[in-house]
């Protein structure tokens, strides 16, 4: 820490005339305080909005509340009757399958996208900046817009997609996008696909326009193939940027709720029940809030162990970042 | 981005062999990237198109991209007979307080952990990031049962104040004001100008480019938001357009042309702020991966 006289201005403090008392005080100690100032309103809000919440929100995870009751102490019962719920443990499989998809269908396609749109596959800058322009169209709805333009593209009797299947395959080719109970994890997966392959795959051609070039030829020149070239040296390098991804897809599927909310409603029998969607249901429409508290700090156990086991997975920890 | 492309396949001896079969696979490459900027075209030229149809239309296949004849009822009647306008507002004001809020808390704040030094400095900062891994979902019912309290349910503040203080934006804001030159600082201050004075006229105009960027992320979440005001909002005169879209589906989930309508209204707002401000946009997104 850097003593406050060096900030203040040079010889003056033994002048004539120098500032005495609170002054004098105020002018050597201002550049530690003055920070206090600007920091205050941050966290004043901060500390009410969130931090108390979230401690208030652990208190309740062990009492029963429902409603305006006061809440009651009652350990981990929540948790012992979250492990044997059924529609808990739905939610959670369904969540789960969302963030699989995310990993292997959404991650790897964005992969593909972006190598071969850095790649010479693509030899024209301005081809370049229009792929990476058009990544971002999805980008511009929001989870509801999209909701409410898949629930049109899914319809059964006529929406865009079986209108399609049926011109092409007959009338035994429709698919009930959202009520048929097998099928619907698989819409909500294409709708996330549609939704973040694009901003996922903007976030590769960063990564990959900072490998040096001349790493990959200089293999390739030593007669390196290009899968051997992908993963001896692109994959490697990728690491960072791969971890980062993956932690903010398997983040953001945990916390799915408009999609599967607006397009099916969590069903058909439950099949595509979010963890968010439950946790809302039980506090917000039975209000049974110590309960729902402790589907949020679940969430939020599988969240950090996710997260811990992706930095240990891409060896964050050998790296000081 | 000219550099990606410096290399022809065909410089040197080696790839003199690979370079037929280059061609086609470059003609292959692009068409299978154009289906999928097809793909991920096709929700929104479809939403556009259908939203100038009337009902039965919207349906009819194979689809026309280009409606036969212009059809506006969709859209005056989200005028005239909704209140459309309204949410709109409703939105519009909240976007706008949020983000002008979120921009003083976070700048500010950032700009304080960036250049002073005090006590207590790392450990508050740590704080804030170690929120950032948090759901935000854990601290719904706790917050809805203060707003309750408060008296904030179908009010303004209760979608611009809890949320304010972003712990991503003062990442962001403290990471922007690092760059600042601190010799500019030390220059002012033997000017004579005051801490506040350094803040508003160093700082605030040296970080336009932090201001825009963050500004439109803070804009873009706030007139994304569902999850909070589907919670804390009741009255439909006070909804926001996401919440309010929905509803427009009507009694039988059928009105597609009302609500089509409604969506292309509200994506025009971040639409404009893409094209007008694509740099600080994409920066924006970008933005995100710093923490990786």
């Amino acid at each position: 820490m850097a003593s406050s006289s060096e900030f203040s201005p040079t010889g003056r403090r033994y002048a004539p005339g120098t500032p005495t008392g609170f002054r004098l005080w105020w002018h050597r100690h201002r550049l530690t305080i003055i920070p206090y100032f600007y920091i205050a309103p941050f966290f004043i809000l901060f500390a009410i909005f969130l931090a108390w919440p979230v401690v208030r929100s652990f208190y309740l995870s062990f009492h029963k509340q429902q409603g305006i009751s006061t809440p009651s102490f009652i350990g981990l019962d929540n948790y012992f009757n979250l492990v044997a719920d059924p529609r808990f443990k739905q939610s959670l499989l369904n969540t789960t399958v969302y963030a699989l998809g995310s990993l292997f269908v959404q991650i790897p396609l964005a992969f593909i996208l972006a190598a071969v749109v850095n790649s010479k596959l693509v030899p024209w800058a301005n081809a370049k900046s229009f792929y990476r322009l058009s990544y971002f169209v999805p980008l511009l709805t929001s989870a509801v817009i999209a909701s409410l333009m898949f629930s049109i593209l899914y319809d059964y009797n006529s929406g865009l997609i079986n209108s399609y299947l049926v011109g092409l395959f007959g009338e035994e080719a429709k698919v009930g996008w959202v009520r048929n109970a097998s099928v619907v994890k698989v819409s909500i997966i294409l709708l996330l696909v549609w939704r973040f392959t694009g901003i996922n795959s903007l976030y590769f051609v960063a990564g990959l326009q900072n490998i040096p070039k001349e790493l990959e030829e200089a293999a390739s020149i030593d007669g390196a193939n290009w899968w051997q070239v992908l993963t001896g040296i692109t994959i490697p390098l990728m690491r960072p940027v791969i971890l980062f991804v993956t932690v903010t897809a398997i983040n953001g599927s945990y916390q799915i709720f408009a999609e599967p909310y607006l397009l099916t409603g969590g069903g058909p029998r439950d099949q595509s029940l979010s963890i968010v969607q439950y946790l809302y249901n039980t506090g917000f429409s039975y209000f049974n809030l110590g309960y729902a508290s402790a589907i949020g700090y679940t969430l939020v156990t599988i969240i950090v162990i996710l997260a811990i086991l992706n930095l240990r997975f891409f060896g964050a920890f050998r790296e000081d970042q | 981005m000219t550099t990606t492309v410096q290399t022809t396949p065909a410089s040197g001896p080696r790839f003199s062999g690979i370079k037929i079969r280059n061609g086609a696979l470059v003609s292959l490459a692009n068409f299978f990237l154009l289906i999928g900027v097809l793909l991920a075209a096709i929700p929104f030229i479809y939403m556009i198109s259908a939203s100038f149809k009337p009902q039965n239309e919207i349906f009819t296949f194979p689809v026309q991209i280009i409606p036969k004849e212009p059809f506006f009822d969709n859209y005056t009647t989200l005028f005239g007979e909704t209140l459309y306008l309204r949410w709109f507002l409703n939105t519009a004001i909240v976007a706008v307080g949020r983000t002008t809020l979120s921009l003083f808390l976070c700048m500010l704040a950032g700009f304080a952990f960036a250049k002073y030094d005090f006590p207590f400095r790392r450990v508050l900062f740590v704080m804030v990031l170690a929120s950032f891994t948090l759901p935000f979902e854990v601290v719904l019912i706790p917050l809805y049962t203060m707003m309750v309290r408060l008296g904030w349910l179908n009010t303004y503040w209760v979608l611009i104040v809890p949320f304010a203080a972003s712990a991503f934006g003062i990442f962001l804001a403290r990471q922007y004001a690092l760059a600042l030159p601190t010799e500019l600082m030390e220059a002012a201050r033997i000017d004579g100008s005051s801490e506040l004075g350094i803040f508003f006229r160093i700082a605030i105009p040296n970080l336009r480019p932090a201001l825009a960027v963050m500004g439109i992320i803070f804009f873009q979440s706030s007139w994304n938001d569902f999850l909070w005001p589907l919670i804390v909002l009741n009255d439909s005169t006070m909804y926001v357009i996401n919440l309010a879209l929905p509803t427009l589906r009507g009694p039988y989930n059928d009105q597609y042309g009302l609500v089509l309508g409604g969506a292309v209204i509200a994506v025009i707002p971040i639409i404009i702020i893409f094209f007008a401000m694509q740099r600080y946009f994409i920066e924006g997104i970008m933005a995100g991966a710093l923490k990786g």
